[in-house]
């Protein structure tokens, strides 16, 4: 349904330009959960602006293609890119916070955009957001859809984020770290509800977190970016049991076990390149505490079996 | 809309306040800029008749009564005769108020309703050539001194192209209590240059703020979450945005306005407008105090009045500020 084939995304500074993604294929089937890992400025986020359309200049697409159910749509402008947004693509971003209009109550937001982009009344507008917001667990959502969003708890929000994200009823939902901003207690709750609302919705779901925690409860397939690359990706159960790259491992041994309390949390040692360095071999290389001489001359290509595909000099799917 | 009552009698309370030490200045004018007495009578009047008249006119009791009949008085407009014109000073105001008023509310909505669309518009295309060249200009009207664009107004549209009057309120039609120029056409005409002068400076400070505002604005989270919904520019741009942008500028905006008021003195110098603000420059010259007096009150009853609007209408736009916090977050913790 979704076909991602070889993205590239640059920003221009200072006339240097900047690779920000760098060559990313992937795929999506209807109705499918895909997670994204990674640490902060691997490029997670700039790939599902780029999927979205919601890239801001001066990042660009700079090569591949997106397609979803068949047509292209990276390269809509106007009109057409604003018709796929909300009603095909539907976006959450990370603050429920500052996500939705502080001045305009949420039953206004959410008739609005019902009215404006499905073209129905404001009476029917009104039952759709009265439900939508039902399902998402609000109590007296009738009652509720004059209030305004400071009048609600974060998590709160956040549901009323998922209702207007899927109002439109897209087929693939983009959540940028849904649950980051919310408090630890609610982030489980959340992160069922949208998987909950999806699958009623038929919707198939990007989600970008870096929390491994999200990523086995609420997703069927994970892929792991590390420097604007996809280093691993393959279903979330044999990518979290049995790693093959040495990043995904190394994110798998730095979760904090739950049964003893260590003196030192495991880490990564060193930082991931900065955006703009060009590194001849694997972009992992200098951190990868198995790197061998080859590691550093040439960049390994995705490679493996049964789904499960890693990126990697030393996994023997690539040798 | 419940905490609204309260709130509206503390600002009120407050404003008693500042009009109370703003009477007080005003009233210490008279203490200790001249003696009146002198400027009543003059210098060659004998002494025991000075203290004559010192007596029956209450200059004799204690300050905190001569205060508490000032007060009394300017409550019910009465500031005393004025020393140049020997006319009660309200009955002076009466016929200059209008004037500015008149000239005030045009420069007002001038500078609002080409400020507004114009900072709006340099800030949706903030790229475009047309919108550099507003920025452009307005750099020169916010640096360009009232007086001077008076100057060239008049160079240019009375002098070269006698197009409009230089000076004056042209015909004014008396209303009774109020005498207009917005009947008449020459009274349209002479009020065009003098609220163009005074509205500019407003204008271009108003045009600025609203685009670095709408800036701010239009790079939020809900702006991007209403652009990844679809919504049309036109509903993002004049609905979610501007909605935004108008709380600070409310504010600066009231404020502007009152300043409006208190630099009309220059536009009206600049124009002879029979307006206030020449009356206060002729009354500073001839150290007319009454006439001083009641002007500093009058301008700082102004900016309480329009305070008070603005925090009013702060309200009205601002929802996490209409007092209904507390019946809601409670209940819906998840």
């Amino acid at each position: 349904m979704l076909e991602v084939r070889d993205i590239h995304v640059e920003v221009e500074i200072r006339r240097r330009r900047l690779k920000v993604i760098d060559g990313v294929s992937l795929s999506l089937a209807r109705g499918e959960t895909l997670g994204i890992v990674g640490e902060s400025g691997a490029g997670k986020s700039m790939l599902g602006n780029a999927i979205a359309g919601m890239l801001e200049p001066p990042l660009h697409i700079a090569g591949g293609s997106v397609t979803l159910e068949g047509r292209r749509i990276d390269d809509l402008k106007g009109e057409e890119l604003r018709a796929v947004r909300g009603r095909r693509i539907g976006m959450v971003f990370q603050d429920p916070l500052t996500s939705l209009n502080p001045l305009f109550s949420i039953g206004d937001q959410l008739v609005e955009t019902i009215t404006t982009r499905l073209g129905i009344g404001r009476a029917e507008a009104r039952r759709r957001a009265i439900a939508l917001l039902e399902a998402t667990g609000l109590p007296d959502p009738a009652e509720r859809l004059g209030h305004y969003p400071h009048q609600f708890s974060g998590g709160m929000r956040q549901r009323v984020v998922l209702a207007l994200a899927l109002c439109l009823d897209p087929v693939l939902v983009i959540a940028d770290e849904p649950t980051t901003a919310l408090d630890v207690s609610v982030q489980a709750q959340i992160i069922r509800l949208l998987d909950r609302l999806c699958r009623e919705h038929g919707s198939a779901v990007i989600l970008i977190t870096h929390d491994m925690g999200v990523i086995a409860e609420a997703t069927e397939r994970v892929a792991v970016m590390y420097a604007g690359r996809i280093v691993e990706i393959g279903p979330t159960e044999r990518v979290i049991r049995a790693p093959r790259h040495p990043y995904t491992r190394g994110l798998m041994a730095s979760i904090p076990p739950i049964d003893r309390r260590p003196d030192r949390l495991a880490q990564i040692a060193g930082s991931m390149p900065r955006i703009g360095t060009v590194l001849p071999g694997c972009p992992f290389s200098p951190r990868c505490p198995s790197a061998v001489a080859r590691c550093h001359e040439a960049i390994p290509a995705l490679a493996g079996g049964n789904g499960h595909l890693a990126a990697c000099w030393l996994d023997e799917a690539a040798s | 809309m419940t905490r609204l009552l309260p709130f509206m009698l503390y600002r009120l309370g407050q404003g008693v306040l500042v009009m109370l030490v703003v009477a007080f200045i005003s009233f210490s004018l008279f203490t200790h800029v001249g003696d009146p007495i002198n400027n009543m009578l003059g210098e060659e009047v004998d002494e025991t008749y000075r203290e004559q008249l010192r007596e029956d006119l209450g200059l004799n009791d204690p300050v905190p009564v001569r205060f508490i009949r000032f007060v009394g008085n300017a409550v019910q407009g009465e500031f005393g005769v004025s020393y140049r014109n020997s006319i009660p000073v309200a009955q002076l105001f009466g016929e200059r108020l209008p004037a500015t008023l008149e000239l005030v509310f045009a420069a007002a909505v001038i500078a609002l309703a080409l400020g507004i669309p114009a900072g709006v518009y340099a800030a949706i295309h903030r790229s475009r050539p047309s919108a550099q060249v507003i920025q452009i200009l307005s750099l020169i009207g916010i640096s360009l001194p009232t007086f001077v664009t008076g100057i060239l107004l008049i160079y240019v549209f009375s002098i070269s192209l006698d197009l409009l009057p230089s000076f004056g309120r042209g015909e004014v039609v008396d209303l009774g209590w109020w005498s207009t120029g917005f009947l008449t056409a020459s009274g349209l005409k002479a009020l065009v240059l003098p609220a163009v002068t005074l509205a500019l400076f407003q204008l271009t400070l108003i045009m600025r703020l609203v685009r670095s505002e709408m800036l701010e604005v239009l790079r939020t989270d809900y702006i991007r979450f209403a652009r990844a919904r679809g919504l049309p520019d036109r509903l993002i741009h004049f609905r979610h945005a501007v909605r935004n942008t108008l709380v600070p500028v409310i504010t600066i905006t009231g404020l502007q306005i009152g300043s409006l008021v208190a630099f009309a003195i220059i536009t009206e110098t600049v124009f002879q407008w029979p307006g206030m603000g020449l009356l206060f420059i002729q009354a500073v010259q001839f150290v007319d105090i009454p006439v001083m007096s009641a002007y500093l009150v009058l301008i700082a009853f102004f900016f309480v009045v329009i305070n008070f609007i603005v925090d009013i209408l702060y309200h009205a736009v601002d929802p996490r500020l209409s007092g209904t916090l507390s019946d809601g977050s409670g209940k819906g913790m998840p």
